[in-house]
């Protein structure tokens, strides 16, 4: 590095005693601390850095900021950590990077692919719309495959990304977007005002484009050292927050603001700990937008080759990186500002050969110190063509007025077409822009949120005005004493001067997308009069340029074509994100473990201790099975049924919604929302009821047990509950909001053991104190409130498997140790743990259906043959109208029955449609399907439950269920399989 | 409310043995609270109040404490109330049952983590969206909101202190996501 010719000793603000070390497609190089890879490849005095995207032509920095077209790369830490299509410009360089271009094969320097660069022409706008129309088999297999690989850039990492990500919600006052002069003093007057700030600028320092002005005094300070005591003071004040590397990508409704820091992209070896983006949504009270204006290059013939840059980016890396980008120059302008750029690089030793100018008029002092620095002018002038394959070697000029063509020598050319207000946030915001015609810009114009646009992002190009503006907005004015400022005087938009010239070479609109001045032409021509069938035709703007390069020419030749005024042809719509943001700065910490919340209940620690195989219900995890060494799914699925059945089985059923309903009316509100009766359920008794939507189809179901007259504890499913309880709260706050009925979800004060079997009783009665639990005092279908090892509970005597049944509700933190003893007392009985298999298995044995399994939101009670739920005498529910709908009483609906396999071994697959002619040609008819199909170990045969058209009138009936190699024969049977006269279930 | 001081049979919370801290941040699980959602119309505020012996708040994000007992304005016929188990909380149901209300023992519902240090508002703010700056939500200052994808109950204490509820199988979650908030600040 030390003997870089392209680093300038004196210029930048990087020591040259702080080296590290990186690789560019291999070639280990040596950079400075605080470079970015942009400037340190071109230190290296390296200007191809990429193939363009559909030409494959090679392509160099254009820019020294985040709107970079051309320079985006794959760069990586390692194997994981691998990210394709940064920009060399915004990535910092730290020790130990490898970069790596992109599309291009086998070298950067020779490409295959640049030979659709000589086949251009058949790649003109809109091309595949047009070339891949036919013939139709050709797109699965050619045209769609060679499409998808040559599509995008870059190559996404293989491995799963091993670094952590972060977000911040934050509200402040006033956020300052850029930290450019006008940024800098809108933060600070806000600030002193008391004001809670954030301030946040995309760039590894705040400071704007006043980092690169050398000359220009503020009250008598460098602009540097004016920057460095603002910032000074802005830390010291505890009410402001200051964030570098961060971008502000998207702003949405009610000021929220969504910025992206880059918290250690530019670290060498970060913390573990330390995230690698962090997420901020800021809610401000007032927006100050000072995101300043970016460089337009010009449209001209060939103005893509490598070492043709914006100007702007050429003083950058001069005056903050102190990297020459060549040592000929040549310097192609419409603009003041690239002249500034053009004294800076020959004060600094580098020959310029030529201001070639567009204008006719140039202000005197620039003249003048053109002369002084003995620079060759070239006023009203035009490039024609560059030449160079790797890199420029000439560029040729000639009078606008016509004239003869001059030819220099060059090693790198800068331009600059003037400047483009960054209206993309304001526009994000809804804002109206305005179109300026002096100046060929949009600007602000009318505003939708409580936002400001200040300083060039605002048009206001003069220095002090732009404090002036800034210092306003912030509440209170300030005017400074500036000296040398820079203009930003002059521009060029569209390609004027070139349109004869360029109608088949390759005059660069969107270097990103290889849009050309031609193809915008075309696609006029071809009747794409709207700026938005434009951009969509020829992809210009599109990506990650969101129009920061390309929307001003775009718009300009389109208009000249269409002979239209440029508001009349529009302009395309600014969306987020301003610059790409990662996948996982979305996400932050929302992976692995934090990507859903797992529940669990509070027994669940003791089936994982004692094996249980889990199975996700919703969010939950449920015991799904307690496998003994040696048993597979089956066999202990067997067991666990058979043994309980015998004997007894204890089962967690903490995960049942449960909603406590409270309040005088609370039985008028049960009676609204249950189909069944609820008047004459006397305290201490449960019943089954079931719940409709308004459509008359099954909604939830569950047992509800009446704990005084003004009181139930209401149950619901597993996954129902929130549902259940919203739909709830829905009639009783839209519908009935007089009604004195509150309700409280308490799923989780309660944890739930069921014991179910022959020997429930006697397993939990040493526990049991203050209740009788004979069955004369305590029957099926009854709740006591009493206590169980010493602890307040809610004693239900029900059952889902058909045997005698209780379930014990207990305080949820007390639920293991409850279980814990129970368990120890009934183990030696021959008490078994079952799971949610088991407990579906049983129920199905007895008939008992499960809302979402057996029916599926187009099942009535009626069709799952639990008819019998409705209040014959009520006078309304929820649903009774839609029940009395003309298609839901018609014959012919698809009813629940029992399935009993011919050959009792086969265990029919659930989901199994079901035909009542099993030779009739194919596509048959089907007449219902398999809802839930299990082996029972204790009948000896496989059951199934079925919704059958007519099924309740087909008991007997023999029906078919074809299969892929065969089909099964069935016959139509109650969904009663086990004890159908139901006596063990009263013991 | 249940009366549980007979039994000595093992309770156990949620989040037993956990503890996190950094140098600005300290994350522990809160201890047992008796706990009743209260909803009620009103005109019953003024008997309710007789007998809670503290007058429940009225506006929304506050709260009222006295002694061991807090209350928090969740809606404009919803509280919680939050009591240390030394009181006698369990009698409340008793008495409220004559009055034109619902008040349910969610004691066991919910679980409380204690959020404290420099960095708290940091930290929840990693996955909260409220304003926690002391203008917007001073020291009593409560609320319903969300932490990443979990309902959560916020009270603040303290100037950094916070009083964080869940629902029980949310804690596990919504302890993990505070402790990765704390980590990445």
């Amino acid at each position: 590095m030390m003997g870089s010719s392209n680093r300038i000793p004196g210029k930048g603000n990087l020591s040259p005693a702080k080296t590290v070390s990186f690789t560019f497609d291999g070639r280990t190089l040596t950079a400075l601390e605080g470079d970015t890879l942009a400037s340190a490849l071109l230190a290296n005095g390296i200007h191809l850095t990429g193939r363009s995207f559909k030409y494959h032509r090679p392509r160099g920095i254009l820019t020294s900021g985040p709107e970079e077209p051309n320079a985006v790369m794959d760069i990586s830490r390692d194997k994981a950590r691998t990210q394709p299509n940064v920009r060399a410009s915004v990535q910092e360089v730290f020790d130990g990077l490898n970069a790596k271009s992109q599309n291009r094969w086998p070298s950067l320097e020779f490409d295959i692919g640049s030979i659709n660069n000589s086949m251009s022409r058949f790649f003109p706008a809109g091309f595949y719309y047009k070339t891949f129309k036919w013939p139709q088999s050709a797109w699965d297999k050619i045209y769609e495959p060679v499409i998808q690989k040559a599509a995008g850039l870059g190559v996404a990492p293989e491995e799963a990304d091993p670094d952590s990500y972060a977000n911040q919600f934050a509200h402040c006052q006033v956020l300052v977007v850029g930290s450019g002069a006008a940024g800098l003093t809108a933060a600070m007057v806000a600030a002193k005002s008391g004001k809670r700030v954030i301030l946040c600028d995309e760039r590894p320092e705040f400071g704007g484009s006043l980092l690169s002005e050398t000359q220009t005094t503020i009250d008598g300070l460098k602009a540097t050292e004016w920057i460095a005591q603002t910032l000074e003071e802005l830390h010291s004040l505890s009410n402001v927050i200051l964030l570098k590397r961060t971008t502000a990508f998207g702003y949405y409704a009610h000021n929220m603001i969504t910025l992206n820091e880059r918290v250690s992209d530019h670290l060498a070896a970060p913390h573990p700990d330390l995230p690698r983006e962090r997420l901020w949504q800021v809610r401000a009270d007032q927006v100050i937008l000072a995101t300043g204006a970016i460089e337009r290059q010009i449209v001209f013939p060939d103005n893509d080759r490598p070492a043709i840059m914006l100007a702007s980016a050429a003083r950058d890396y001069l005056n903050q990186h102190g990297v020459t980008p060549g040592h000929n120059i040549g310097v192609y302008t419409a603009c003041d500002s690239a002249w500034s750029a053009a004294f800076d690089l020959k004060e600094a030793g580098i020959e310029i050969v030529a201001i070639i100018d567009t204008r006719e008029d140039i202000d005197a002092e620039l003249l003048g110190r053109a002369n002084d620095l003995e620079i060759k002018i070239l006023k009203a002038h035009k490039v024609t063509a560059t030449t160079g394959y790797l890199r420029v070697k000439s560029v040729s000029v000639e009078p606008l007025s016509g004239g003869a063509r001059q030819k220099f020598e060059i090693d790198c050319l800068i331009m600059s077409g003037g400047w483009t207000p960054s209206v993309h946030l304001f526009s994000q915001s809804r804002g109206k822009l305005k179109f300026d015609e002096a100046n060929g810009r949009f600007i602000p114009d009318v505003y939708a949120q409580n936002c400001i646009c200040v300083g060039s992002c605002n048009g206001t190009d003069e220095l002090s005005d732009a404090i002036i503006e800034a210092s306003t907005a912030a509440g209170e004015k300030h005017q400074l004493d500036i000296e040398y400022a820079p203009s930003m005087d002059g521009h060029l938009i569209g390609s004027p001067h070139n349109i004869d010239s360029n109608r088949h070479s390759a005059s660069f609109v969107d270097f990103q997308n290889d849009v050309k001045a031609s193809d915008i032409r075309l696609a006029v021509q071809e009747g794409m009069h709207s700026i938005e069938h434009v951009k969509r035709y020829t992809t210009t703007g599109m990506a990650s340029d969101q129009g920061k390069m390309s929307n001003m020419h775009g718009l300009s030749i389109a208009a000249q074509v269409l002979n239209k005024d440029i508001p009349e042809v529009g302009l395309t719509t600014f969306r987020a994100p301003y610059t790409p943001v990662s996948f996982g700065s979305i996400a932050n910490h929302s992976r692995g473990e934090l990507f859903d919340p797992t529940r669990r209940t509070a027994i669940h620690s003791w089936a994982a201790e004692n094996g249980a195989v889990f199975e996700d219900v919703g969010n939950w995890k449920r015991a799904w099975y307690f496998p003994k060494a040696g048993e597979d799914m089956h066999a202990a699925v067997n067991r666990e049924c058979r043994t309980t059945r015998d004997i007894a089985g204890i089962f967690d059923a903490s995960t049942l919604g449960k909603i406590e309903a409270v309040g005088p009316d609370a039985v008028k509100f049960m009676n609204l929302m249950y189909t069944n009766p609820w008047d004459k359920l006397g305290v201490g008794r449960c019943r089954y009821g079931i719940m409709c939507r308004e459509d008359g189809y099954i909604y939830d179901d569950g047992v509800i047990a009446r704990l005084a007259e003004d009181r139930f504890h209401i149950t619901t499913t597993t996954g129902g509950a929130p549902r259940v309880l919203n739909m709830m709260e829905d009639y009783l706050q839209t519908e009935f909001p007089d009604w004195k009925v509150w309700l409280t979800s308490t799923s989780e004060q309660w944890a739930v053991i069921a014991v179910n079997g022959p020997k429930a009783r006697q397993i939990i009665e040493p526990f049991v104190e203050d209740i009788d639990l004979e069955p004369e005092a305590m029957p099926h279908m009854s709740v006591r409130e009493g206590k169980i090892c010493g602890i307040p509970c809610r004693l239900m005597r029900v059952s889902f498997t058909g045997e005698v049944g209780f379930e014990i509700n207990i305080p949820a933190d007390y639920g293991r140790s409850v279980w814990e003893a129970i368990y120890a007392h009934g183990h030696p009985m021959g008490l078994v743990p079952y799971g949610t298999e088991a407990m579906h298995v049983m129920r199905a044995e007895k008939g008992y259906i499960i809302v979402g399994q057996d029916t599926d939101g187009t099942v009535t009670p009626q069709d799952a043959g639990v008819g019998w739920a409705i209040g014959r005498k009520k006078t309304d529910f929820v649903g009774i109208r839609g029940l009395k709908r003309p298609d839901l009483i018609a014959e012919g609906r698809r009813q629940l029955v029992g399935l009993k396999t011919k050959n009792p071994k086969t265990v029919l697959e659930e989901g199994a449609q079901i035909v009542d002619d099993p030779n009739q040609s194919v596509p048959m008819k089907m007449i219902g399907f398999v809802t839930s199909s299990y082996w029972s170990e204790v009948l000896g045969q496989s059951i199934a439950l079925a919704v059958v058209e007519n099924g309740h009138s087909r008991l007997g009936e023999t029906l078919y269920v074809p299969m892929e190699n065969e089909t099964f024969e069935v016959e139509v049977t109650s969904t009663v399989f086990y004890d159908p006269a139901g006596e063990r279930i009263n013991g | 409310m249940a009366d549980t001081s007979t039994s000595d049979l093992h309770r156990n919370h949620p989040l037993e043995n956990q503890l996190f801290a950094t140098g600005n941040v300290l994350i522990k699980p809160g201890h047992a609270l008796a706990r009743i959602s209260l909803r009620a119309a009103g005109d019953q505020i003024e008997e309710i109040n007789q007998v809670l012996s503290l007058d429940l708040p009225d506006s929304p994000k506050t709260s009222v404490a006295r002694d061991e007992r807090t209350a928090l304005w969740l809606g404009p016929d919803e509280w919680l109330i939050l009591d240390n188990l030394s009181s006698d909380l369990h009698e409340l149901p008793k008495n409220l049952a004559q009055m034109l209300c619902s008040a349910v023992d969610i004691s066991h519902r919910n679980t409380s983590i204690i959020v404290s240090g420099k960095g708290a508002v940091g930290v929840l703010n990693t996955g909260c969206p409220q304003n926690l700056s002391m203008e917007a939500f001073p020291v009593g200052a409560c609320s319903r909101t969300i932490l990443g994808k979990s309902e959560i109950i916020l009270l603040r204490i303290g100037t950094s202190t916070f009083h964080v509820e869940c629902w029980r199988s949310f804690s596990d979650y919504v302890w993990k996501y505070l402790v990765d908030g704390a980590k990445t600040l």
